[in-house]
């Protein structure tokens, strides 16, 4: 218990290099390019754009309101894409800095799953101007959305954490993860309905795809209105959870042969 | 002298272990080779070996030797960065670690994003920075650089501003890894004052270097290590004319 209030006093003492980490990703993101942050919203549009031409017509038909499915899916897959990948380097990138002074490792990793949740908030304009120009009608529902994004960011941190160590000690994992995530992305219903899928793999991932449960609470309450199933905002919060407890567990136990490795 | 409380560092027996054959096998078949080969644990480099030192509060030690001898890593071992294999350290205080200079400078960020970046890295907080910014640019005399990036730095304006950012508390525990050997002699002048001004107010001092002038002129007691072993320790002037002596039998 002690050396857990310990870990959270240190993390309060840090708060500030936390802070700064994030605002020097978030900087230097888009510096000297001339549209600047306009790109975090920009660029999920034109994706988007081109998704609904390529698949309006083999899917369109089934899904009502196809652009706002498609940006929701996309936005949240994105973030998950984008934080773990950054996470995977947090520690071997930063080795300079580990071997010279003394920082509690999992500053680097938490400032990088952190900068690219703030970077998912700017591109969350894209989807209100989807939502606008598709004429999605705002309910009061929409104060549940800070509680997905939440679980999905804790979600994020674990995954993010269990990647950083394991990438210290074998640094394929990065190439292996990218495979992952390309069969991960096809295995989550984002640009294409869930029952079109055999009831087999459905069944899977209805059961084991925490992707899926973050999207698919996040358009029940844009599309359908509605508070999203209670059994989808329990497993979306267990996985979180249990992702979070194995990644710090295995952080904190590999931390100290860090480095030895970088 | 004797008070118990006066100990700032207590390091008991520290050895440090690394493993060699850990590193740079970077493919399946090598490793192999290796394992059938019987190459790969064998090779255990110990690049510390029962080292034991207690300093005091106020004191300045100044660490000897040749490269490779252990400085760095009885340095690093004091401030936390890596684990001792077996022994223990006790530190009490706030360390300044200057194991590098701008150790955490980011190329593409400005100067002045950077003195805030740093500050974080050594635990400062936002608002002792906006309160030191100033001090920190008129020590290190490069007011019209803040808003360069810092990779159009030359080694030494970037030691400047990392020297200046690191002093600007008073630490309890200051160490010092052969840094100063970039800047100009100016500056070089300058830091040494900083430093000592800084051990009158009470600091501790751990400085590396290899030059035995500055190490006589800073400190009042020195470590001599050799392939991670201490060969002596005590007075600065009677190690630092041992390990000179060592140099003309050698030679």
């Amino acid at each position: 218990m002690s050396i857990f209030l310990r870990r959270l006093g240190g993390f309060y003492q840090y708060r500030f290099l936390m802070e700064q980490l994030v605002v020097k990703d978030i900087k230097l993101k888009y510096r000297r390019s001339f549209l600047g942050y306009l790109w975090s919203i920009l660029n999920p549009l034109m994706i988007m754009v081109i998704m609904v031409i390529v698949f309006s017509s083999m899917f369109s038909s089934s899904i009502e309101n196809f652009p706002v499915y498609l940006i929701i899916g996309q936005t949240l897959f994105n973030f998950m894409n984008e934080s773990t990948f950054q996470a995977i380097t947090s520690i071997t990138g930063n080795a300079a800095l580990l071997k010279k002074t003394y920082v509690p490792k999992y500053v680097f990793t938490v400032s990088k799953v952190t900068s690219s949740f703030v970077n998912t908030l700017f591109s969350m304009g894209a989807m209100i101007i989807v939502f606008i120009a598709c004429r999605v009608t705002f309910n009061v529902y929409y104060l549940l959305i800070p509680l997905v994004l939440l679980q999905e960011y804790v979600f994020c941190l674990g995954l993010g954490m269990l990647l950083a160590q394991g990438a210290v000690f074998f640094r394929d994992i990065q190439y292996i993860y990218n495979a992952i995530t390309t069969a991960w992305m096809y295995l989550t219903p984002l640009f294409y309905p869930i029952d079109m899928l055999p009831d087999g793999l459905r069944k899977g991932i209805e059961l084991f795809n925490p992707m899926y449960f973050y999207v698919t609470e996040f358009r029940q309450i844009v599309l359908d209105c509605r508070i999203p199933d209670p059994a989808l905002i329990m497993a979306g919060t267990m996985a979180a959870l249990l992702l979070l407890a194995a990644g710090t567990w295995a952080f904190l136990r590999t931390q100290d042969k860090f480095i030895l490795y970088i | 002298m004797t008070a118990k409380d006066d100990v700032v560092i207590k390091a008991t027996d520290v050895t440090v272990r690394f493993n060699m054959a850990s590193e740079k096998i970077d493919n399946l078949k090598e490793y192999f080779v290796k394992l059938v080969k019987r190459q790969l644990m064998f090779q255990e480099f110990f690049a510390l070996k029962d080292v034991s030192i207690e300093i005091r509060k106020g004191e300045a030690w100044g660490l000897i030797g040749t490269n490779g001898a252990g400085k760095s890593t009885l340095l690093k071992v004091i401030c936390g960065i890596l684990k001792p294999y077996r022994g223990n350290v006790e530190v009490n205080g706030s360390v300044a670690p200057l194991i590098e200079l701008g150790a955490g400078f980011d190329g593409e960020l400005t100067a002045r994003e950077n003195i805030y970046l740093n500050g974080a890295v050594l635990g400062y907080s936002k608002n002792f920075m906006d309160n030191h910014y100033d001090e920190i640019v008129d020590f290190a005399e490069l007011w019209e650089f803040m808003d360069m990036p810092i990779k159009n730095y030359s080694s030494g304006m970037a030691a400047r501003l990392g020297f200046s950012i690191a002093t600007i508390v008073r630490p309890e525990i200051l160490i010092v890894d052969e840094i100063l050997s970039v800047g100009d002699m100016a500056f070089q002048e300058k830091c040494m004052d900083r430093m000592q001004e800084m051990l009158k107010g009470g600091t501790t001092l751990l400085y590396v270097s290899h030059g035995m002038k500055s190490v006589r002129e800073l400190c009042d007691h020195a470590l001599w290590l050799k392939k991670g072993e201490t060969v002596l320790k005590g007075d600065a002037e009677t190690v630092c004319t041992a390990y000179e002596k060592s140099f003309d039998l050698n030679i």
